[in-house]
């Protein structure tokens, strides 16, 4: 685990608002020289702060309408075919993310469609197919919004 | 309006977003200036609101991830605003998420470890305004998470 001082968290901050800023303009916004900035963007992505980056859309200008978290609940019987079921689910283009949990569900899908009877069609053909499929739970999402997290 | 250049474009920033532009423009098969146009047109449209820097919190001591799923008393007009307005003084919890089923509001939380996240729950989402039910899922491991648009 890595230890951030004061000017660390801002950078992280930073950066998870914008992982395209370059070290010149954050060192400016804190007062760092730019090569004294780039050193510590590079000591903190080796340590591995940054999982990645992702570009930020606007879903429903791009016609992705609904988008609905499912709470999946495999099968007594299908819990041998966890890896067929966990391939094949990664494999479904309209879901975005799968989280594997412990809980009321075993995992927990973020999918997105143009419209509810798209959903319908993907939840049909697509999802209730899977191996291993028990119990769904569909929640439509209304709205969103990420915090900055515990970097105070 | 979007046409299938623009979605070419997107669909492989989406795939790789740290790519530095003369590769994009490459992998979309457009020019180096068709796709600085292009990008600053979307961002203008509103389409491309930029690109964000996913943490990894493990990477900063925080290793328990919880989605808590909460249904609200819906008897108070005021439920849902109180709720969240509550929900985002809380440091540790990264994600609100309003819902229409089962489930009303759904908070991502993170914490240290389980000792702290009892306290966490316990001292800061128990005592959250108007819970009617509450229930926990413990994050095991995220199998995808890039978040894609299927374009």
């Amino acid at each position: 685990m890595i230890d951030l001082d004061e000017t660390d968290r801002a950078l992280v901050r930073a950066l998870a608002e914008d992982a395209t800023a370059s070290a010149g303009a954050l060192g400016r916004a804190l007062g760092l020289s730019q090569p004294a900035c780039w050193r510590r963007i590079k000591r903190l992505r080796e340590a591995g702060v940054f999982r990645g980056a992702q570009v930020e859309l606007d879903v429903q200008a791009l016609g992705f309408g609904v988008t609905v978290f499912l709470g999946v609940k495999l099968a007594a019987k299908g819990r041998a075919g966890v890896e067929d079921f966990e391939r094949a689910v990664q494999a479904i283009p309209e879901v975005q993310t799968v989280e594997h949990v412990l809980g009321a569900y075993d995992y927990r899908l973020r999918v997105v469609a143009r419209d509810i009877s798209d959903f319908e069609r993907v939840l049909r053909r697509r999802v209730m197919t899977l191996p291993g499929v028990g119990n769904l739970d569909a929640n439509v999402l209304l709205s969103e919004e990420r915090r900055p997290g515990p970097l105070g | 309006m979007l046409d299938d250049t623009d979605r070419r474009i997107l669909r492989h920033y989406q795939a790789d977003p740290e790519v530095p532009l003369s590769e994009l423009a490459e992998r979309a098969g457009v020019t180096g200036s068709t796709l600085t146009r292009r990008l600053e047109r979307l961002r203008e449209a509103g389409v491309l609101r930029g690109v964000r820097g996913v943490i990894h919190w493990p990477a900063l001591g925080y290793e328990v991830e919880v989605s808590l799923r909460v249904t609200l008393d819906k008897t108070q007009p005021r439920a849902f605003d109180e709720f969240i307005a509550a929900a985002r003084e809380v440091p540790e919890v990264l994600e609100i998420q309003t819902f229409l089923g089962q489930v009303d509001v759904r908070l991502s939380v993170i914490a240290r470890d389980m000792p702290h996240y009892q306290r966490i729950y316990r001292e800061r989402l128990l005592t959250l305004p108007h819970i009617a039910d509450i229930e926990g899922l413990m994050h095991v491991a995220r199998l995808k998470a890039e978040e894609t648009l299927p374009l």
